[in-house]
């Protein structure tokens, strides 16, 4: 369940930008997940309300946005895309492929509320 | 947030009774909106998006670098031992001990959830050990490793060995600081496992299949273990030994001494560089 731990980084990343910021509420958090990266991200929407839990993006909606695979296939000499993990080169089959892309597990952006200025009543 | 009764929310139906003086003139039992007047009573919180791009492992490869960096400085080779529970990655670690001692410097950081038992068997041989133990914890991460690192003697032109948790899938995605991950499957497991748990085959450098002395008795193919390794990452090296015959394992020796190697040839320019400064 390493989606825990990344979780973690998740929350420390977004607290971290939520206090430079000087926001009170984190109210969207976006991902960026490869589809041939190392987590799930169903296993990754489990773990972000226990994570979040108490801190500054309690509550906040989470986005998860999905970086398509993509490789060189050594067999056919061209980039493919690759739409999961083990499914092969969509063109012969193969599996001597180098992943090129698709591996990334980034926070994209958020969406920070801040303290609105006081009313001045002059 | 108002900022005289302090009701959340930008929109709300103002409908309550005020038991307050107003010095300013505004509608009640109307929606108030942000802008309306120039002023509002009720504000509601700026929302803005921040755009972030940060890799959920930078902090952890930030620890990873600094361990790298300590491990160049000691021309130390640094191996991360990955597998499932029981495929005998501390047994192999115990008789790869033996046969590199007085040949080279070792040294073991052992990672498990609970109890020094693996440090313990470690520390029969002679080696220098500190036991890591993660608790709830999946894997072994770089910080961890760090902290470790403060405790134990590098040993220095020699080879670290990391025993990471028994678990094939998280232990993948976190770098250490090591030089190769090398993946132990032993023969009493399936043979489509590099299938199964593909993450971990990719991020090794080194397969190694062990208990090759129970070949006769378990239905495993080693020829296509090693075939399903190489469909997920093509080209990886895998050896077939028994730490209890030491069928096979002078290849893996054979690795180690040229690992070594190539680390002290890569440390020997870091090395004049660092007399130069």
């Amino acid at each position: 369940m390493h989606e825990m731990s990344l979780m973690e980084s998740v929350r420390d990343i977004v607290e971290d930008a939520a206090r430079a910021h000087g926001a009170r509420r984190v109210t969207t958090v976006r991902l960026r997940i490869g589809a041939l990266s190392t987590v799930d991200a169903g296993a990754l929407r489990f773990c972000f309300d226990v994570v979040m839990h108490d801190g500054v993006a309690e509550g906040a909606a989470l986005e998860i946005e999905t970086e398509p695979g993509a490789a060189w296939c050594w067999d056919c000499q061209v980039a493919v895309a690759v739409l999961a993990e083990g499914a092969g080169c969509p063109t012969c089959g193969g599996h001597r492929l180098q992943v090129t892309g698709g591996t990334d597990m980034r926070v994209k952006d958020i969406d920070l509320a801040t303290e609105p200025e006081l009313p001045t009543c002059a | 947030m108002c900022v005289t009764c302090g009701c959340e929310s930008g929109t709300v139906a103002h409908d309550h009774d005020h038991d307050h003086d107003h010095d300013h003139d505004h509608d009640h039992g109307a929606a108030t909106t942000p802008g309306e007047r120039g002023f509002g009573v009720l504000r509601p919180a700026v929302t803005r998006t921040v755009s972030l791009e940060q890799d959920l492992l930078a902090k952890n490869d930030r620890y990873a670098a600094g361990n790298r960096a300590r491990f160049a400085e000691s021309s130390v080779l640094a191996l991360n031992l990955v597998s499932s529970p029981g495929s005998g990655k501390t047994t192999l670690l115990v008789e790869t001990l033996r046969a590199l001692t007085g040949r080279h410097p070792v040294a073991v950081i052992e990672g498990d959830q609970q109890t020094r038992l693996d440090a313990d068997r470690i520390a029969a041989t002679g080696a220098p050990v500190v036991q890591l133990n993660t608790g709830k914890g999946c894997h072994l991460d770089a910080h961890q490793v760090g902290h470790a690192l403060a405790s134990l003697a590098m040993p220095a032109g020699g080879v670290l060995f990391i025993e990471n948790v028994g678990n094939l899938v998280c232990p993948a995605s976190f770098d250490l600081g090591e030089a190769h991950k090398v993946v132990v499957l032993s023969v009493t497991e399936g043979d489509d496992k590099p299938l199964k748990y593909p993450d971990m085959f990719r991020a090794a450098d080194l397969c190694l299949i062990t208990k090759s002395d129970l070949l006769p008795y378990v239905p495993f193919d080693a020829a296509r273990a090693a075939d399903n390794a190489r469909l997920v990452h093509p080209g990886l090296e895998c050896l077939t030994l028994s730490s209890t015959t030491h069928q096979g394992f002078d290849a893996w020796l054979a690795w180690l001494e040229r690992e070594l190697h190539a680390c002290t040839a890569r440390a020997a320019p870091f090395a004049a560089h660092e007399a130069r400064a």
